[in-house]
């Protein structure tokens, strides 16, 4: 948000150009992946762009791997030159270019210059690592807490109900009373994962990881190969040979059957990425909307707005990941379910 | 965006608004007749509105 701010107070300092336009831009560039952690910019009396952040590295894969620093790009506003590679940031992605950093356009607005493998640690991959360090130290401190006594003290007293919850009200219901040991580490840790960047994504950081799809399809997928690789006999007996209906229609639900494990997981993905994209998209705008009214009638109201929206992304926040975890523990349930006579 | 596209998504959310609504409003009627049942009612609640959501958005991708 603070972003926002003072890119739109530079934007009315300048006086000119078309404010919703580049409300606009600004919009895409923050659901956007990028080279290096940026918080603010602002233009300086001299007028050239100063930005207050931190660069992470990129790391490339090009007849051999290259690591440099984003600080090369200088914000993608310069070419960077590594033993005598020419690379250049094109909307936020590298490609390989010249030493004039010329970028070659098919007809479909597309560059066709050479896009190297890229494995850089991008703003989302060192947000990932951050909560990931985070949440091991957090959970590794509670739990040597609970070796002393069984009482929760510091954090464990906040998380303790909570961690309970998931076990009580969404593992043991929903994966069953012998089974749901295997697999609360992972819904403990999806649960709190999804939640803390969520969370993380409406701070002032601008970092917004659920909204990258492949995340998501990340996320999804260790779902999924848990649900396959976990299942007993009978989940595969209800897919491919579905019991007490006629051979004719066993044969139709089948492929059904088969389409809907792959449709589950595939629903979990979109509904992240759907839900935080959205969120994040009438947020801004609704940010945006302050300096396009420019009288105090409109800018305090899309303020008030932009306050109940940032509450109720809380509120999504978690909902969001409770229903991943609720979901996830659904589908193992049906994956380890064990035969029942009564249908 | 083309305007099949933009009735197609308003299509969508109606369609996905009313989906939710009902289970709301269902779901509200449940509690009201056994409140003791509310934490049972309100988990199946959320899993019925988040599928309905996820197709919504499958949809809406697609539109």
């Amino acid at each position: 948000m603070i972003t926002t701010f003072s890119f739109a107070k530079e934007e009315k300092h300048e006086g000119e150009g078309d404010i919703k336009t580049e409300i606009k831009e600004y919009i895409n560039h923050h659901l956007l992946d990028s080279h290096d952690f940026s918080l603010t910019s602002y233009t300086n009396g001299a007028g050239e762009h100063k930005y207050i952040g931190f660069p992470l590295p990129v790391i490339l894969w090009d007849n051999g791997l290259k690591i440099f620093s984003s600080s090369k790009f200088h914000h993608g506003e310069s070419v960077a030159e590594v033993n005598g590679e020419y690379y250049t940031l094109f909307h936020n992605k590298v490609y390989k270019t010249d030493a004039a950093g010329t970028i070659n356009l098919d007809d479909d607005h597309h560059p066709t210059n050479i896009k190297p493998i890229d494995f850089s640690i991008t703003k989302n991959v060192f947000t990932i690592f951050l909560v990931g360090l985070l949440m091991f130290v957090m959970f590794s401190r509670m739990a040597k807490k609970y070796k002393t006594g069984s009482i929760p003290r510091g954090m464990g007293r906040f998380l303790e109900p909570i961690i309970l919850y998931i076990r009580d009200d969404i593992a043991v219901p929903n994966i069953g009373e012998k089974k749901y040991k295997r697999y609360m580490p992972y819904l403990l840790t999806v649960f709190f994962f999804i939640w803390i960047i969520n969370l993380l994504g409406l701070t002032p950081l601008g970092v917004n990881v659920t909204n990258n799809i492949a995340v998501t399809l990340a996320l999804a997928l260790i779902t999924y190969f848990l649900t396959t690789f976990t299942a007993n006999k009978n989940y595969w007996g209800h897919i491919f040979w579905m019991p007490g209906v006629p051979t004719p229609m066993k044969i139709i639900l089948a492929p059904i059957e088969l389409l809907g494990t792959i449709i589950k997981p595939f629903s979990l993905m979109i509904r992240l990425y759907a839900n935080i994209t959205a969120g994040h998209i009438v947020l801004m705008s609704i940010i945006g909307l302050m300096f396009i009214f420019k009288n105090w009638i409109g800018s305090s109201l899309s303020f008030g707005l932009a306050f109940a929206l940032s509450l109720l992304e809380l509120l999504v926040a978690a909902l969001q990941a409770y229903i991943f975890t609720m979901l996830s523990a659904l589908y193992f349930g049906s994956a380890v379910e064990e035969h029942h006579e009564d249908h | 965006m083309t305007i099949p596209n933009i009735v197609g998504a308003g299509l969508i959310v109606i369609g996905a608004g009313l989906g939710i609504g009902k289970i709301g409003g269902s779901a509200m009627d449940a509690i009201a007749r056994q409140p003791e049942a509310s934490g049972k009612i309100q988990t199946a609640m959320l899993i019925a509105a988040a599928l309905i959501e996820g197709i919504g958005f499958a949809a809406l991708f697609a539109a």
